[in-house]
């Protein structure tokens, strides 16, 4: 346990020394204050608290930043230390590999919890300070968060397959911003490409929600436009059925952070240095 | 073989292939608790990947590694690696942490009381540089830091690989008592080296490799008994009498070099003390006797057979 907490606290003070944890928290408290400031304006004849409008449209955002924050944090998490030699000597210390690997997760991910809860809660206090607030709207402002930080932890674990398989650190970068635009941009316009051209003759409701319970940045999406009735509202989602549900995004989204992290700690306990 | 401790690190029928590049073939080894071993030979002859074949970090294509009785790559070996101390080539740090975090974090990681740190970085000269970041260090400091890790937790095992390049000759001198220091202790070490004089004077058994063969193995003297070297004597004689004494001193010797005052010759090793019987006998127109055994270079030399120098 203490190694993982030793190789976990050196990532964390990495992000502190390198202005990483600093520079994420100001990107996402300014998209967040933004969003949270601007928004309240067209509520219009919705009967929705600020918050709850606010998690609609930072949802929405968070989608593209979350996947690519996490990518620039894990794809040389790897494929860094094998190029500039640190692995080699960090593997002859008593520390077995699997331990390399889930001590730079929870470094990494404790990084990105830090910089959600900061840079969103300040967004959300401004909020609540300007009484735009409710129960229901707090609720969805925290399942947004955490939502977010297991987004995050999907796509710090593809990154960090990305950085076990390559050779160059540049390989990963591109792979990495490849792989972004491929889940975060690209697959909705396929699957929606798709739709148009099908014209509801072959492809089913049911085939829609496999392909959207598939993506992790579009069960996000479901799982925070339709989890609460106020931020549903604001989004047009209300009655929209089909998603997974809550419990059950979470269970996929644990899936899909478990699966690559397990995947690289094979691929890593294969490699030779 | 009861009653003789059995060797802390043993190779069998090592081989290691890269692809289709075979860099270790068929290599044995055993080394004994409390030994100095120098690994010797050209780039590329297999020096790198045997200690990486000890660590863990690699496994062979063939045959089997032990270290302590386990195989490195085991599961049940991660513990044991608290006992050895790595020192590797051309060593690499995180450059934006300080000496002393770099220091404290590999003690964390080792399970040793940070307290240690401060003196061991003193003991490698870098107390005053241990509140720089390690990208400004020199290569000289950066090898020093890497002997500090090494030496974290006073390793039973120590591997060090080149571990004075770059290191000016008062540093050579004070990196070997700092190995003397560990070997009194009783710990075993194993250093792969170009600098043979260095060797000669540290290492109590030498392993000469060549194309990833092991081709000699084992102290200076059994080399070179083995590799039978001619011995250099040189003779010192009164003014004048260098051709007699010259033509004296029998058939077992070759001249090299006979001057007014000199005589320069070789004999085989085993000859050498007949020869130095021979001298002796002749009396007052010998001065002085030098009696020069090969060389470590010439040894190594003897074995990769190219006589191509490191």
């Amino acid at each position: 346990m203490s190694v993982l907490l030793c190789l976990a606290g050196k990532e964390i003070r990495d992000g502190i020394r390198n202005r990483w944890i600093a520079a994420t928290i100001v990107v996402l408290a300014a998209l967040a204050l933004s969003l949270a400031l601007l928004g309240s304006a067209p509520v219009g004849a919705v009967k929705a608290s600020t918050l709850s409008i606010t998690v609609a449209s930072l949802s929405s955002l968070s989608v593209y930043l979350i996947p690519l924050i996490a990518l620039m944090l894990s794809y040389d998490a790897l494929v860094g230390e094998f190029e500039r030699g640190t692995m080699q000597l960090l593997l002859t210390y008593p520390v077995a590999r699997w331990q390399v690997i889930l001590g730079k997760f929870l470094g990494h991910v404790a990084i990105l919890v830090v910089a959600i809860v900061v840079g969103y809660g300040a967004a959300g206090l401004v909020v609540a300070l300007r009484g735009g607030a409710d129960s229901e709207g707090w609720r969805a402002f925290l399942f947004l968060m955490g939502s977010s930080a297991l987004l995050g932890a999907v796509f710090i674990g593809l990154g960090y397959l990305l950085s076990a398989v390559v050779r160059e650190r540049a390989t990963a970068a591109g792979l990495a911003v490849a792989l972004w635009l491929g889940l975060v941009v690209l697959y909705d316009l396929a699957v929606l490409g798709v739709l148009i051209a099908d014209q509801g003759r072959i492809v089913t409701q049911t085939m829609v929600s496999i392909l959207m319970a598939v993506n992790p940045t579009d069960l996000y999406r479901v799982f925070n436009l339709t989890s609460f009735d106020g931020v549903a509202a604001t989004a047009g989602m209300l009655g929209v059925e089909g998603g997974l549900g809550p419990v059950l995004s979470l269970v996929v989204l644990g899936g899909w952070v478990a699966a690559p992290v397990g995947a690289t700690i094979v691929i890593f306990q294969r490699r030779e240095l | 073989m009861s009653g003789i401790a059995s060797p802390i690190i043993v190779l069998r029928a090592v081989s290691k292939r890269y692809g289709t590049k075979e860099v270790l073939h068929g290599v044995d080894l055993g080394i004994d608790a409390g030994e100095c071993v120098a690994l010797i030979g050209h780039n590329g002859a297999g020096k790198t990947t045997l200690l990486k074949l000890l660590l863990g970090l690699t496994r062979p294509s063939d045959g089997a590694v032990r270290v302590e009785g386990q195989d490195p790559v085991s599961a049940r070996s991660v513990a044991a690696r608290r006992g050895i101390g790595y020192l590797p080539e051309s060593v690499a740090f995180h450059d934006a942490m300080t000496g002393r975090e770099v220091l404290r974090f590999y003690a964390r990681l080792k399970g040793e009381p940070l307290g240690a740190c401060a003196d061991l970085l003193a003991r490698v000269g870098l107390a005053e540089a241990e509140t720089r970041r390690v990208g400004t260090y020199s290569k000289g400091m950066r090898q020093r830091l890497g002997l500090a890790q090494a030496l974290l937790g006073e390793p039973r095992l120590l591997f060090l690989d080149e571990p004075t390049t770059g290191l000016d000759p008062s540093l050579r001198r004070q990196f070997y008592e700092l190995i003397q220091d560990v070997r009194s202790r009783g710990a075993t070490v194993l250093l792969s080296s170009h600098a043979l004089g260095e060797i000669e004077g540290s290492s109590n058994r030498m392993a000469i490799m060549k194309e990833g063969r092991l081709v000699a193995y084992g102290t200076l003297d059994e080399l070179r008994r083995a590799a039978k070297l001619p011995v250099r004597i040189r003779v010192a004689v009164q003014p004048g009498m260098a051709a007699s004494i010259a033509h004296d001193i029998g058939a077992k010797v070759n001249l090299l070099r006979v001057n007014d005052t000199m005589v320069d010759l070789t004999c085989v090793a085993g000859d050498k003390m007949d020869v130095v019987r021979q001298i002796a006998s002749l009396g007052r127109p010998v001065t002085d006797v030098d009696i020069v055994p090969p060389n470590l270079d010439e040894v190594y030399a003897h074995f990769v057979g190219d006589g191509r120098p490191l």
